[in-house]
């Protein structure tokens, strides 16, 4: 794999509210997150109705003022699990990010700070090795053996974030290596960990965020993929991947039982990646000219 | 050119090793026993100890391991538990849908991304730069399994133009077979042509910055000239990485879009081997992909060397 090079993003602190201000795609994507993350913390204290609840009767009804999106097969109020769903998407998305933050990050800056001694090979290849898997198909492979739920599916999520931030947090944090500053910290007898902690990290914080809301929308795709071969969340717990299963079969009865989580997984990804977009443009305006 | 190559092999055979060590791991320690779902709950325990022996299954691990892989190297994959025919009979079946459904999804994948990259590139900041950019952003977040249901309302059970799923199998004519494959390729290529279209545009648009563009420019050729002497062929590189990486998602991530048509291919004989404990079914199958994925990177790696010179004098 050819080395590549990425300089890490700087931007002066002041004007970075002003900047993300004027970036239109930043402004629309963390809207349209904000309300997607708000209505899921919604759902703790209020949803219209019992999300679990039973109502034959009333089953398969369209969109109504007393069901704004309608209800299933079993006459739940499809507002209420999708509002719900929105939690265990957001929440598994973002813990299998954590995850390959929490563990990427500090084995990128460890092989960076251990340039092309055995642990940084060990560290690259078993990242090479990783990415060369089809993460899906492992990832249908460890929660069938582990047993479906949110857990592991997060886990099964978050194994391939791991090498996207080791690779990513080492090449930033080797052109930081070479520059003055990392020097002079040196000279001034700091070790390579204490380095990499009070002044590569805080030097590759935009880098990681921008990657952060890429893997975070990811992260909703793939959560979304697992529930919907049975294999995340389960029952009762809605999600949205489910509900597009069970939508399946009735999609000529009632196609708003497959359009509406359809279109929550679409926008909450659309969101997040115009939020990165966005994101790059202000921290990098070099990149602006190639991006516009 | 040699060293280079040399590499490459060692890393493939080294990835080989380690995926199939790692299946074979993982599934060891899957619950369940397969002799017991065979037989039964009610079976008794001297039936259940031969079944296992005429299984296999009570050998040491790693000896175990050692028959799958050396099995595999002679083409011999095993017997079905639950067909009971050797496991190769049941994925040269399936790999009859599955692998066509990659192709197909491949084709349309390229013939959308190539046009709609080179349109964006040539033309920046232009309306149809802006309409391809906002489509493939929408392409990008769509879940290929989600768009695959709306297909299916709208052209299946809507329009009626194609069935809803299923499969009729080659020997009912090409084109049934080409016709059942269509709603599918085109849930999965979608999205992956977004993706294709925008890394396109933007190696298109990293090369056109290059002083060797403006020196084409400057010595007379127009710009639909320099862009296709030397634009494309330099932006090639990241385009065929993401090319190879997205046969090998389409080929594994065909499961899912197999599940949702009810197509035979080996995506829906993985999930029926999980739920029916048939070990050396997915065991196989799924090494069969991972196989798959990791040689076609290598060969994307290979292919390195056609596109970019300077690698072969290496």
């Amino acid at each position: 794999m050819a080395e590549i090079s990425i300089v890490p993003i700087e931007a002066p602190r002041g004007t970075l509210l002003s900047a993300a201000l004027r970036s239109p795609s930043f402004v629309t994507g963390a809207i349209v997150t904000a309300i997607f993350v708000g209505v899921a913390l919604l759902s703790f204290v209020w949803t219209p109705y019992d999300y679990a609840a039973l109502d034959i009767p009333h089953k398969l009804r369209g969109l109504s003022g007393e069901h704004w999106f309608g209800t299933d097969q079993y006459g739940r109020d499809v507002f209420s699990q999708v509002i719900v769903g929105a939690r265990t998407s957001i929440a598994v998305a973002l813990i299998a990010v954590g995850l390959g933050v929490g563990i990427g990050t500090p084995l990128g800056l460890w092989a960076a700070a251990k340039r092309d001694t055995i642990f940084d090979e060990l560290i690259m290849r078993a990242n090479d090795l990783v990415f060369a898997f089809p993460a899906l198909l492992i990832a249908i492979l460890i929660t069938s053996v582990a047993g479906p739920s949110a857990t592991n599916a997060v886990i099964a999520i978050g194994i391939f974030n791991i090498p996207v931030f080791a690779r990513l947090s080492r090449a930033a944090a080797l052109s930081l290596w070479a520059r003055d500053f990392i020097l002079a910290a040196r000279v001034a007898g700091k070790g390579r960990a204490r380095i990499s902690i009070e002044h590569i990290l805080p030097n590759i914080l935009n880098t990681l965020v921008v990657q952060i809301t890429i893997q975070f929308s990811l992260g909703i795709l793939a959560e979304a993929a697992l529930a919907y071969v049975g294999l995340g969340a389960q029952p009762p717990t809605p999600s949205w991947g489910k509900m597009l299963a069970d939508s399946q079969t009735l999609v000529g009865l009632a196609p708003h039982l497959a359009i509406i989580p359809g279109l929550c997984i679409v926008f909450t990804v659309l969101g997040l990646n115009l939020m990165g977009d966005g994101l790059r443009d202000i921290f990098d305006p070099r990149l602006q000219r190639s991006r516009q | 050119m040699s060293s280079y190559l040399a590499g490459r092999v060692a890393s493939l055979i080294l990835s080989l090793l380690v995926a199939s060590i790692v299946i074979f791991v993982i599934l060891e320690v899957l619950p369940g026993d397969p002799a017991q779902f065979i037989l039964g709950m009610n079976a008794r325990p001297d039936t259940l100890a031969a079944l296992r022996t005429q299984l296999g299954l009570d050998g040491p691990a790693f000896m175990r391991y050692f028959g799958w892989v050396l099995g595999m190297l002679h083409g011999d994959f095993g017997l079905s538990y639950t067909y009971r025919v050797p496991v190769s009979e049941l994925i040269v079946q399936r790999i009859g849908v599955s692998l066509p459904l990659a192709v197909y999804a491949l084709a349309l994948t390229l013939l959308i991304a190539f046009p709609a990259g080179l349109l964006a590139a040539a033309r920046r900041n232009s309306a149809s730069d802006i309409s391809v950019m906002g489509v493939t952003q929408l392409g990008v977040a769509l879940p290929n399994f989600w768009f695959a249901i709306i297909l299916v309302w709208v052209f299946a059970v809507t329009l009626h133009w194609f069935g809803a799923g299923g499969f009729p199998g080659w020997d009912k004519g090409f084109w049934f077979g080409i016709r059942a494959l269509t709603l599918p390729a085109i849930a999965l290529a979608l999205p992956q042509a977004s993706i294709l279209a925008r890394v396109m545009r933007s190696a298109l648009l990293d090369t056109l910055e290059e002083d060797y563009i403006r020196t084409a420019r400057a010595k007379g050729l127009t710009r639909a000239q320099t862009l296709w002497r030397h634009a494309v062929r330099n932006a090639l590189i990241p385009v065929l990485t993401i090319i190879g990486l997205q046969f090998a998602f389409l080929l594994a991530g065909g499961i899912i879009i197999e599940n949702v048509f009810t197509l035979p291919g080996l995506g829906r004989l993985i999930f029926q081997g999980i739920t029916q404990r048939d070990l050396i079914v997915v065991k196989s199958v799924v090494m069969l992909l991972v196989f798959a994925v990791i040689f076609v990177n290598f060969l994307v790696d290979l292919s390195y060397l056609a596109v970019d010179p300077r690698l072969r004098r290496r």
